[in-house]
């Protein structure tokens, strides 16, 4: 007897498949064991399963549940999703969604997608020296044009807001969605049944199931990128002279007021008044020599990077920030620190024989610094890690001694290793100028590499000066602008700078 | 203290006959076991079937209110071992592993339990960790089945299957006196699921009672000439018995019409995604019922002859699904057709991929391919000549970075591999093996420390080469899991007695971290039923290690970095051992996060630590991260124009452990990490003096305000 194709079973309708993905320590179990009650709860058989294993420490976990109105028979349910035969898939996180997408678990014909829009960065993306977070537009992009239907905010703030976890603003989000047949009743008493953290997970459900359900409501107030916003103040003499200096930024061309703006607020309170006018004196400097026709680039660029290069990180502006008014009030903002509790700050402090040295006159540091006994006798004496209690009197009264020696710091010899070392890079990039404008754009962004303390400080200006001998080497080149801003990306992308060295030889074997 | 608590679902093994208990499949399991009379269970944890063992554990006093003894044995080989108790007295055992790596450790004691044969019912319960979600290399168990000639069982994966599964197990093994593994895929031993429940029996004859009446018979002694005869007693006997009992009892299940062109034979475990492909291709309908015929294999070995050539009378063509490699399961059933002068055409690895998990799409692609080439007018017109084109969508392959597992938040053993890198920074590379467990992430990036990972408790057995010398000593790394299973004789024992001039870091979190947190010999907590605070160091001192360094607090970065300077610079050139303890972040928080918030709330004076990020002070170079990669640790974009990359930012699921201030210390990073200790509920004394402190300070601060401008943020 041979046997026909067949129609699909009419039954096999009210069969729901529903995937989350999600990262582990994110609740997964919680949300999947709601999720099982809540189809119980309405008459539904249901099947649940997860692969518990390692990768519950904080790896990519998919948690699986099927569910079919229950009838006399059991259905036959399968324990893990398919490509394109997922209804609901629930994303804890927006690169978790990409990754549904990527593996067919998300189709146009039939998925509901949920998705947080929140980031929970991978270690590979942390780690890199410069920018490695990958853009998560892509995923946006593809999120639209792959669900049949997209419910995607930051339910990681809505959970933390309400005090719980990203799995209860998740089923709210689900709840809200409609895409289960269930009632909303149903869901929270599955929330009520469990027994724990009761009422925050009921907090973060109705946000979340407000949001998701209320289609009108933007799911997401986007923030418009810019610079924050400030108050100064001060006495009248110096209000005044700060006038004076903004007034000076409204003569320069308006593309580049108000990069320049930020950066004299920058400098102004790093040091002073007088360093904020020395560094006006300098983007004069730059601006002199700058075209209208290529929208004064150079100029953006230099009032970008002159600020850093002057507000460098010396023991003295650490030591400022730390004993701050303000500092205090924020952080137990960000702590979240009831009024009732006490707050003990510790520092973790670790200064160098060089960052000692750097605070002494220009003369007397050189002469130390040459010599490595006075070094090393530094270093023993003085250089031990240290963790300083900033609520405590003494170690405040340390802290905001360091950070009052703003007066002498312009005579110290890290001051004049600073100003050195960045009057040279400025030359170097005004030197292109003539040749190529472009390189000398890129130039000025190599400042960039610079970063740190320490030994991570050494790193990075053993780059900038390998990535700016690289730039030499192309600089007749036409591309040597490509050139430049690929040696700078090289050198942001790993520690070692091995991509900089592979840049490098590239750049070797053709010059 | 095992990660994931039992006690209040362990209270459901008590239902009696008639009535329904809604559970996990590990525990569908221990139920059945007790339905079906055990004697004794045991086992040894890990994924995917650590949950099983974690539910014995917190089922103790049930187990013995029957009379049951639990056994948390010292590895697979020893609860493998165990079922001998079934050689020679008429009682059933059970023990549980993983497979593939489990049932290597065991397979000494596999091998000769299936040599003696056995009395009482003896089942293995192996998680085969295969497939996505896997932590093991990827091999199967089956391989052991078919060279020691134990029975092995593939059940469809439902829990009523399941629990049949093993009272068929049982009776198998006695039917046949062979030993039966159970074998459950990653997803069976989590799905969730019904069963109907009968009484639980206490064991007819309990191991208690069996040691009033010992028993003994050298014929079962795998010496020779008895181990000639027990092979042949292996093929002769019992394979034959096994082969009638599978048969009698109708263990392999027929599915669909008698008659057809084409049948799919199938694994067990394959029912529900082979159901899913048939359904999604208009052939079976919601509950199962399919239009094309299947031979279910709950017993994957050994294969019936009979009934497999029965199934195949009257057809063209018949396709094996069979999961993993090789294809044992095909050549088996090939064999079978070409003895019997068949001309029915077999599928399998032809169609489907030899290698890999047979997910869902995977077998749609599969049973579609076989059915186009085998009996295409079973596929409907759609699935022929699909009209529609698959949609396309951006390719996120460069947008979607892997995420492997990796320490946890707090995670004590991070910062022991923080010192190991910055002590490498100084004296230059190691040659460095890892073992298994948790400190196996420290492999991947950030840290990138070890490269060969050669078996549980084997780390430093896996540097014995290099045991002799040289410019720069190796290093390897065992845990305390490791090191009680396998790592006291074959690796530290080997180290002393071959002299070997090598350093092995003992990464002691004081528990079985990796497969859930269960306790240890060296475990520091109090155990009701088992004997704990048997220190690593007086068993290293005890086998000969004289070069011992014990650290208690693996937070401290500099002092760990100093010991495995000293251990890797000391002149002494005998094996030296560092033992690095501090107590599983999980666990501890596990225990001690309850006990704050209750003692907050009663008013009592608690002080609770959290970390934080001084964005001004940060410049984004990510060192830290490098140092760390914390979960908690991560990164934020500032709202500012000037900066380009990314600074360091402290989440609130920070538990303060401390790793961040001793790296940034260590290292000599920077100064932006700072430690709040939040006190609750202070005293009037200490508020007082917080408040006067706090005038002064603020004083101080105004003060300075006084002669510059100030910038408030709005």
């Amino acid at each position: 007897m041979n046997l026909k194709a067949q129609a699909l079973d009419p039954q096999m309708k009210g069969l729901i498949k529903l995937a989350v993905m999600a990262v582990g320590g994110q609740g997964g179990g919680v949300l999947t064991s709601w999720i099982e009650a809540v189809a119980q709860a309405n008459g539904y058989a249901v099947q649940a399963t997860s692969v518990a294993g390692v990768a519950q420490r904080t790896g990519a976990t998919i948690y699986y549940i099927e569910m079919a109105p229950d009838g006399e028979r059991a259905p036959v349910f399968s324990l893990a999703p398919a490509a394109g035969d997922v209804d609901i898939l629930i994303a804890a996180e927006m690169i978790e969604a990409g990754r549904a997408i990527l593996r067919g678990f998300v189709t146009p014909d039939r998925t509901t997608l949920i998705t947080s829009t929140h980031r929970s960065l991978a270690v590979s993306e942390k780690m890199v020296p410069g920018d490695g977070t990958v853009d998560s537009r892509d995923v946006r992009v593809a999120a639209e044009a792959a669900a049949q239907r997209l419910i995607m905010f930051d339910m990681e703030k809505v959970a933390v807001d309400s005090g719980s976890v990203i799995s209860s603003s998740l089923f709210g989000a689900l709840a809200g969605s409609g895409a289960l047949p269930f009632a909303r009743e149903t869901f929270e008493e599955a929330i009520r049944a469990s027994g724990k953290g009761v009422e925050t997970s009921l907090a973060a459900f109705g946000q979340a199931f407000s949001v998701a359900s209320n289609p009108e409501t933007p799911a997401e107030t986007v923030v418009a990128a810019g610079s924050k916003k400030y108050r100064v103040q001060g006495s009248e003499k110096l209000l005044q002279n700060w006038h004076l200096l903004l007034r000076r930024i409204q003569e320069f061309p308006t593309e580049v007021q108000e990069i320049t703006t930020a950066g004299l607020h920058k400098v102004v309170d790093f040091q002073d008044l007088d360093y904020g006018q020395s560094y006006l004196d300098r983007l004069d400097r730059v601006l002199g020599k700058d075209h209208a026709h290529e929208g004064f680039r150079l100029t953006r660029e230099a009032a970008k990077y002159i600020a850093n290069a002057m507000a460098y990180d010396d023991v003295i502006r650490v030591a400022d920030l730390k004993t701050r008014g303000n500092r205090f009030q924020r952080v137990r903002g960000e702590m979240g620190v009831s009024s009732e509790a006490l707050m003990k700050i510790t520092e973790f402090m670790h200064p160098r024989a060089e960052e000692l040295v750097g605070l002494l006159p220009v003369r007397w540091g050189r002469k130390i610094e040459a010599q490595k006994s006075w070094m090393e006798r530094i270093e023993h004496y003085f250089c031990k890690g240290r963790r300083l209690r900033t609520d405590s009197f003494f170690a405040f009264a340390l802290l905001y001694l360091l950070g009052g020696l703003r007066g002498w710091r312009l005579r110290s010899l890290r001051h004049a290793t600073e100003i050195e070392h960045m009057e040279r890079w400025l030359s170097v990039s005004l030197g292109y100028l003539d040749q190529n404008y472009a390189l000398a754009v890129e130039v000025l962004r190599c400042r960039r590499i610079v970063k740190g303390y320490s030994d991570t400080h050494a790193r990075g200006l053993s780059k900038f000066d390998r990535v700016l001998e690289g730039i030499a080497l192309v600089s007749a080149r036409k591309d040597s602008a490509d050139w430049a801003s690929r040696l700078r990306e090289a050198a942001l992308k790993d520690e070692k700078g091995e991509a900089l060295d592979g840049a490098l030889k590239t750049i070797r074997s053709f010059v | 203290m095992a990660e994931r608590s039992f006690a209040k679902e362990v209270q459901k093994l008590k239902l009696g006959q008639g009535e329904t208990l809604r559970c996990e499949g590990i525990l569908a399991i221990t139920k059945a076991l007790l339905e079906c009379g055990v004697g004794y269970v045991g086992g040894y944890q890990g994924a995917p079937i650590s949950h099983l063992m974690d539910v014995l554990a917190d089922a103790e006093e049930i187990l013995s209110e029957l009379g049951v003894r639990y056994e948390a044995n010292a590895s697979e080989a020893a609860a493998a071992a165990m079922l001998a108790a079934s050689v020679h007295y008429p009682i059933r055992g059970a023990v549980t592993f993983k497979g593939s790596v489990g049932v290597n450790v065991a397979s000494d004691a596999l091998a000769n339990l299936s040599s003696s044969g056995v009395t009482g019912g003896a089942l293995i319960i192996v998680g085969e960790d295969y497939g996505e979600g896997s932590s093991i290399m990827q091999e199967r168990s089956h391989a052991f089945a078919m060279k020691s000639q134990f029975w092995l069982l593939d059940p469809r994966p439902n829990l009523q299957s399941i629990v049949k599964a093993v009272e068929d197990g049982f009776e198998l093994s006695e039917a046949s006196g062979t030993p039966v593994m159970l074998m459950l895929r990653i997803r069976s031993c989590h799905v969730t699921g019904s069963i109907e429940t009968r009484d639980n029996i206490a064991p007819p004859l309990s191991v208690k009672a069996a040691l009033s009446n010992p028993q003994r018979d050298f014929s079962r002694v795998v010496l020779p000439p008895m181990s000639y005869a027990h092979e042949q007693d292996k093929i002769n006997n019992r394979w034959p018995k096994a082969e009638k009992f599978i048969m009698e009892q109708q263990l392999n299940e027929r599915f669909g019409p008698d008659r057809s062109q084409v049948g799919i034979v199938l694994q067990g475990g394959m029912y529900n995604s082979v159901i899913r492909a048939l359904q999604r291709l208009g052939l079976a309908d919601l509950h199962g019922d399919t239009q094309v015929p299947l031979y279910v294999l709950n017993v994957t070995y050994p294969l019936v002859n009979d009934e497999f050539l029965k199934f195949c009378e009257g057809k063209e063509s018949v396709l094996v699904v069979e999961e993993g490699q090789p294809e044992f399961i095909e050549q088996g059933l090939s064999t079978m057709l070409l003895r019997a002068g068949s001309t029915v055409r077999l599928f399998g690895k032809d169609i489907l991929p030899m290698a890999g998990e047979y997910t869902g799409q995977v077998l749609l692609e599969g049973v579609t391919g076989f059915l186009r080439k085998a009996a295409p007018e079973l596929l409907s017109g759609q699935v022929l000549a699909p009209n529609s084109v698959a949609p396309s969508f951006p390719d996120l392959s460069a947008s979607v970075p892997i995420r492997p597992p990796g320490f946890c938040t707090g995670c004590p053993e991070r910062p022991i591999f923080a010192a190991l890198k910055l002590v490498e920074q100084e004296l230059g590379l190691h040659q460095i093996t890892a073992d298994i467990g948790c400190h196996l992430f420290a492999t991947l990036p950030p840290f990138e420390i070890g490269g060969s990972t050669m078996g549980y408790g084997l780390g430093p057995a896996s540097n014995a080469a290099f045991g002799g010398g040289g410019e720069r000593r190796p290093i390897s790394i065992l845990g305390d899991g490791g090191f009680w299973h396998n790592g006291l004789s074959s690796s530290i024992g080997n180290m002393v007695y071959n002299r070997s001039d090598s350093v092995a870091v003992i990464v002691d979190n004081h528990y079985a971290a990796a497969t859930g947190g269960q306790d240890l010999m060296s475990s520091r907590a109090e155990s009701k039923s088992k004997s704990t605070n048997h220190p690593i160091t007086k068993a290293l001192k005890g086998v000969g290690v004289d070069w011992v360094r014990q650290i208690d607090r693996t937070y401290d970065v500099p002092k760990m970095r100093e010991i495995i300077r000293e251990a890797l610079t000391t002149d002494y050139d005998g094996p030296k051992v560092i033992v690095a303890s501090s107590e599983c972040m999980l666990n501890k928080q596990r225990r001690e996060k309850p006990l704050r918030n209750k003692a907050i709330k009663e008013g009592r004076r608690v002080e609770a630590p959290r970390f934080g990020v001084d964005e001004d002070v940060c410049t984004g170079d990510h060192a830290c991260i490098r140092l760390s990669g914390c979960p908690s640790l991560s990164l934020k974009k500032l709202d500012d124009p000037l900066r380009d990359d990314p600074v360091a930012s402290i989440d609130q699921t920070c538990v303060g452990c401390g790793n961040c201030g001793e790296v940034a210390d260590a290292a000599v990073l920077c100064p932006s990490f700072y430690r709040v200790d939040v006190v609750h509920n202070p005293g009037w004394i200490e508020k007082l003096c917080t408040r006067f402190r706090i005038q002064i300070i603020n004083w101080l601060q105004s003060r300075r305000q006084r002669g510059k401008l100030e910038f408030v943020e709005l």
